[in-house]
């Protein structure tokens, strides 16, 4: 009852959805509509909504127009699936020690962590290049993860610390009255019951992951074989034409990992990076 | 937070001894378990960011550097250029934040309403929150496009402006570009929080307003504003270091410019730094954005006790 709407409110609501929806969407809206126009027809001036010519060629084409671009594609999963596995393994325990046991200094360790997270990679980046030259790290694939890694772990070890409060205190308590070692029974008790908060913690990681590449490929690497998409992208906008239209098919077939990903566990991504915003 | 800590130390302490024994002591496992990523947060956030502080005494560039005390900060306290890009970077700030907060607040409310459609529309607010933000920027590149972009061309059919406009190539009108390219990268997420919250707060309250003839305006600003408090509160300051801190829309729509425009800490610190090699003079200037951090982060901490306090939050 609360809940009814009036025919006039509904159509109120429904309108302005939709004018909020058309500023969230109009970006990729347009990357679409570009990436189906040919290419004289992208430089016509008056601007023209409507093209008969639509076609999918930018998409076959961009391949050798950037001959990169699927190594570029590549390079983003591929540092964002390792900055995930490298966050994962040091987050896992972390995050286990922060959810059940008690130690010295916990609660300034943790504000610690969190604090990392107000910082963004610019602020640090004089340093961070003299560390990685150091290491030997500068125009790797290493110069891109391990800072993506240090700027993922306080985030992961926040979301998996609350997922890991709400597993049963009981079944690992049963483990260790049958005499299991601690690690065992983080091991083989607490992790499989984990799964599901792990993959979701993960797919966060490789989201944050796949998203922050730009800084840190256009400050520490300067090898094109290496650069990531964003980065491969931007470096095209400096060409002397821009093909707009490959390049929005480019940016198009770019995201689809990370979209893909969102979409199977939106559901649950929401529920968990929200957690906080909801009174228990 | 603090009950749930206490609970584990009750809970641990009154464990069996006899596992003890065998097994590692709990605040020995417990480090055993943490370092490895202090470890790493040591070596690339904590070390570098000590390093900043030490190279901002020193004049550093690619051929080496000298001790030179204060002279970097002094120069900066004396920069009227300085002047104006901290003035710019609070602007910013303040109207990006606001933007966000306003529009999250009208996007939860709107995607709460209980209407057919809603999931849907929940989950098609969250693509620019997901997608990397330099491929978001190089859309909105496009779309700010003089010649050839959609905005300048609807506005030009509809007769507001008389020939092409290029958004990004005029001071002013490239700073609004870039906050409207910075909202809309900040909304979802500050709309699904408030989507969030909103959907915590007790239907009993709603109901009891409702019986009582409250009209829906009413329950919005007396229930609803004061039950989400807390999490409006935290957006604000949040979204306010995020913006800060906002790099790449920036770079990748204007590069600080046209003539330093949109340059804001974070872009001139990267410009010092990084473009023009002037390592001293770039970490004094990122001292400066650490310490306007730290004293955000602290507001951050009062306000979210007081106002946690304030509307009786657990």
């Amino acid at each position: 009852m609360m809940d009814r709407y009036s025919r006039v409110q509904l159509v109120g609501i429904y309108a302005s959805v939709a004018v909020f929806l058309t500023f969230i969407l109009l970006p990729f809206f347009e990357m679409f509509m570009t990436s189906l126009r040919p290419l004289e027809h992208l430089f016509r001036a008056p601007y023209q909504f409507w093209s008969d010519d639509f076609s999918f060629d930018a998409y076959s084409q961009m391949w050798e127009t950037v001959p990169l671009l699927g190594r570029y594609i590549w390079n983003s999963i591929y540092i964002s699936s390792m900055v995930t596995l490298i966050t994962m393994i040091l987050v896992i325990p972390a995050a286990y020690a922060f959810a059940r046991l008690d130690f010295p200094f916990k609660n300034a360790t943790l504000s610690m962590f969190l604090g990392v997270n107000m910082f963004t990679g610019a602020v640090l980046l004089i340093p961070l290049y003299r560390v990685l030259r150091t290491l030997g790290l500068l125009n790797t694939y290493w110069a891109m993860i391990v800072p993506g890694v240090a700027f993922l772990i306080p985030t992961g070890i926040w979301l998996l610390r609350s997922y890991l409060e709400k597993i049963p205190r009981e079944l690992e308590e049963a483990a260790f009255v049958d005499g299991a070692s601690r690690l065992y029974t983080l091991r083989r008790v607490v992790l499989p019951l984990a799964v599901p908060g792990l993959i979701v913690v993960g797919a966060a990681v490789f989201i944050g992951a796949y998203a922050q590449q730009f800084l840190f490929a256009i400050t520490f690497n300067q090898t094109r074989e290496f650069q990531p998409l964003p980065a491969g992208l931007y470096e095209f906008i400096g060409y002397q034409s821009v093909t707009w239209n490959e390049m929005m098919a480019a940016a198009l077939v770019g995201v689809l990992p990370v979209m893909v990903i969102f979409l199977f566990l939106q559901k649950y991504l929401v529920a968990g990076l929200t957690a906080g915003a909801v009174k228990e | 937070m603090n009950n749930s800590i206490g609970a584990d130390a009750i809970a641990s302490n009154g464990k069996a001894p006899r596992v003890r024994k065998k097994s590692l002591s709990e605040p020995i496992f417990g480090w055993f378990l943490v370092a490895p990523a202090i470890v790493f947060i040591a070596i690339i956030v904590a070390w570098p960011l000590a390093e900043t502080f030490r190279l901002s005494l020193t004049d550093a560039r690619l051929g080496g550097e000298n001790y030179v005390g204060f002279e970097n900060y002094q120069e900066l306290l004396e920069k009227k250029k300085f002047h104006q890009v901290i003035t710019r970077t609070f602007f910013w700030m303040f109207l990006s934040v606001s933007l966000k907060i306003i529009l999250g607040l009208i996007g939860a409310t709107l995607l709460n309403a209980v209407i057919p459609g809603r999931a849907l529309f929940r989950v098609l607010v969250m693509p620019p929150w997901v997608i990397p933000i330099a491929i978001g920027c190089i859309g909105w590149l496009w779309l700010y496009n003089g010649h050839f972009g959609l905005i300048s061309g609807i506005a030009q059919r509809i007769g507001l402006i008389d020939g092409p406009f290029g958004f990004l190539a005029y001071k002013t009108s490239a700073f609004y570009s870039a906050i409207i390219t910075d909202v809309w990268v900040g909304t979802p997420m500050v709309t699904l929080f408030f989507l969030a919250a909103m959907q915590g707060v007790s239907r009993d309250l709603y109901e009891a307003a409702w019986v009582d003839g409250a009209g829906r305006w009413y329950r919005f600003r007396r229930i609803t504003i004061p039950q989400i408090m807390p999490v409006i509160v935290s957006m604000a300051l949040l979204s306010a270091i995020w913006t800060f801190n906002s790099f790449e829309i920036i770079w990748i729509l204007t590069e600080g410019g046209p003539r330093g425009a949109t340059t804001t800490l974070i872009v001139d610190t990267y410009k010092t730094a990084i473009g023009n090699y002037k390592f001293g003079e770039g970490a004094a200037r990122a001292v400066v954005i650490v310490a306007l951090l730290a004293i955000f982060s602290l507001i951050y901490m009062f306000f979210l006790n007081k106002v946690n306090k304030m509307y009786g939050s657990k």
